[in-house]
């Protein structure tokens, strides 16, 4: 009897749940985009686990976004097919995040996204978000990150405040897969932390504009999203185990944006993670508009990336110069096209890239990549890529 | 002697009501400007069609906000709905009058505000015939004016003249505006190039009054003599005083665009 009672009322409370996400879903709007990818390694691989030639692969990032008053509900799921690399197969929920807006603070509750930073070549400062390696050997993509975030805008600047609880391991690439180190580095992460991934971790950050000059200073404490990778004997032999330290980080990025130059400026002080280090990138970007007559624009970029723990560091980024070029065409297709090329001053390994995309029609994309390692010596952290050249297109179709 | 008193005679006029060429054109600029202040702010849906020397169409919507600025450029923030693939981008600026204008994007797929350089006045506002000054707020300041001929546009009596950039990076040597008389709006506007070659024409349509006070057009389509391409610009949904404050022309308002 009263089992029955409260079952009657779990499943109105579930009918009531159901009918205000269906009214909800069809109030708001969908939009987001299908992508089908197809990857070339022309170099064999180094470890003979690790697929050879061509690879497809089929992604999908729908969102949905709903707005009242001063209330908003984003829902951003994320989708990725891999015919080889079963690591890179994998679903993430990218955003799922509720934001309240009044006069002059906000308040997100939920799974959410967020960048710092000012530097193109590396972000240093940025640590809210895990990144999601697997999608993209640049980082640039990043897992959700369960958050609750409060923001309090003032004459005096923007402040935000971060409650994290909850961590995202870093995505790493599967034995099939490349872009990996070897032996590939195993599922089984160690944490500093008893509460390993429930740790919960702050973070705050000032961000104001004086003139021409935008400054932001954050400090995080908590679990590094960046791990050490411990290698340990075992049974199996070599394996590589992530460790994620917990961290304090101070963090400032400045850019100056004086006409045509941009100086940028990016510095991070970490302390937890093995030896306290510094590290920072400072560089500029300068636009040519208009050359040759025509519409487009060519920007130059140039960093300096630096880590005072040199050849300790964890990154291949010590002692490094990044050297960069951007042609936007300005065309209704939105043609643009990306040099870098990544090198270390030391060791002479090299990063190059060239990424160029445009649109098709109303609703199409394509993107190319060629992104292409030579390691100048074995001690050189790029080494276990150098023979991870690759070619990639993808062709979207964005609704 | 007689010939001095007619010399004076004749002069005595002109000094006492003739305007300068310039001191007119400044005038109309003036009297242009007097008449929209104080319309506080302002929000409004945009439909951009390009057209390419083919025929090929092209379609951008997008959200427009802006707000005045007393003694200074006007903020404006503009949303991205279309194409897809730009969905959710957003544009702001700060416009000055002759200082450079403060302008920053957001990125949604980085969740990343970038500030931008404002030497871009001259280039293509998404890939159309607009270019970036064209659609920033007209500072009385920000030119210098020369009155040219009235001229009648389509049965509607217009002052016909000139303006000249005072700032930096425009891509123009001057403008021939040729402004109603009635609504003291642009009906047309002819951009010479920085070779001072006609580059292109546009012309405003559909003025309707706002408020009892502020005209705004329906359309503005601009045509580019040189590549033969144009781009017709459809405005719908204007809304005054809608209470849009410097909290809504803010980088955090960018992230939260939408």
């Amino acid at each position: 009897m009263h089992a029955r009672k409260s079952q009657n009322i779990l499943s109105l409370i579930l009918l009531s749940i159901m009918s205000l996400v269906c009214s909800i879903t069809l109030a708001g709007e969908w939009s987001g985009y299908l992508a089908a990818e197809y990857s070339f390694f022309p170099q064999s691989a180094l470890n003979a686990e690790q697929f050879e030639g061509g690879s497809a692969s089929f992604s999908a990032e729908p969102e949905f976004y709903h707005s009242w008053e001063d209330d908003s509900l984003t829902f951003v799921p994320f989708i990725r097919w891999d015919e080889h690399d079963a690591k890179r197969s994998h679903v993430d929920i990218r955003e799922l995040i509720w934001m309240r807006a009044v006069d002059d603070w906000e308040l997100r509750v939920g799974v959410g996204k967020v960048f710092w930073g000012v530097a193109e070549s590396q972000h240093l400062v940025d640590i809210i978000n895990q990144t999601d390696l697997v999608e993209n050997i640049d980082g640039e993509d990043k897992l959700g990150q369960p958050m609750i975030n409060f923001t309090l805008l003032k004459d005096w600047g923007a402040i935000d405040f971060f409650v994290l609880p909850g961590f995202r391991e870093r995505t790493f690439p599967g034995k099939d897969g490349r872009f990996r180190s070897n032996p590939a580095i195993d599922d089984h992460a160690i944490y500093q932390s008893a509460a390993k991934n429930k740790h919960v971790d702050y973070a705050i950050r000032w961000s104001q504009t004086f003139d021409d000059w935008d400054v932001g200073v954050s400090h995080f404490y908590g679990t590094s999203r960046e791990p050490r990778i411990i290698p340990t004997p075992t049974a199996q032999g070599l394996t590589l185990l992530p460790f994620y330290d917990i961290i304090n980080q101070t963090g400032i990025d400045i850019q100056a944006t004086l006409d045509e130059w941009l100086w940028k400026f990016e510095l991070i002080h970490r302390s937890g993670q093995a030896d306290t280090y510094n590290a920072f990138t400072l560089g500029f970007e300068y636009t040519f508009v208009g050359v040759f007559d025509s519409a487009a624009d060519v920007g130059v970029i140039a960093e300096y990336l630096y880590d005072d723990r040199g050849s300790n560091a964890t990154t291949a980024f010590d002692n490094d110069l990044f050297l960069g070029g951007r042609l936007a065409m300005n065309d209704a297709a939105s043609s643009e096209v990306l040099l870098g090329v990544i090198n270390d001053v030391n060791n002479n390994a090299r990063f190059y890239n060239i990424e160029a995309s445009r649109r098709f029609g109303a609703s199409w994309v394509l993107r190319a990549e060629v992104r292409i390692i030579s390691a100048g010596s074995s001690v050189d952290p790029l080494t276990s890529l150098r023979h991870d050249d690759i070619v990639q297109f993808e062709l979207a179709r964005h609704f | 002697m007689n010939k001095l008193i007619l010399i004076i005679m004749c002069l005595l006029p002109l000094g006492v009501t003739a305007q300068t060429a310039e001191e007119k054109g400044l005038e109309i600029a003036v009297e242009a400007d007097k008449r929209d202040a104080g319309f506080g702010d302002l929000s409004s849906l945009l439909t951009m069609t390009l057209k390419n020397a083919n025929g090929d169409t092209s379609i951008r919507k997008m959200r427009s906000k802006t707000l005045e600025v007393q003694g200074d450029g006007d903020k404006g923030l503009t949303i991205f709905d279309k194409p897809a693939d730009v969905k959710g981008t957003a544009f702001l600026s700060f416009t000055h009058i002759l200082e450079a204008d403060d302008q920053w994007l957001y990125l949604p797929a980085l969740k990343r505000v970038k500030r931008i350089s404002s030497k871009n006045k001259s280039g293509p506002f998404m890939g159309s015939e607009f270019a970036f000054e064209d659609l920033a707020s007209r500072e009385v300041e920000k030119y210098n004016y020369l009155y040219l001929k009235d001229d009648v546009i389509e049965g509607e009596e217009a002052f016909v003249f000139e303006a000249r950039p005072n700032y930096k990076y425009s891509g123009y040597t001057r403008s021939v505006i040729w402004m109603s008389k009635r609504i003291y709006q642009p009906l047309k506007i002819e951009f010479y190039d920085r070779k001072n070659v006609l580059l292109k024409t546009m012309v405003a349509g559909g003025y309707q009054q706002y408020l009892g006070k502020y005209w705004r057009p329906a359309t503005m389509n601009m045509v580019n003599h040189q590549t033969k391409k144009e781009t017709l610009l459809e405005f719908s949904d204007y809304q005054f005083q809608t209470g849009l404050s410097e909290r809504d022309f803010s980088k955090a308002s960018l992230k939260r665009a939408k």
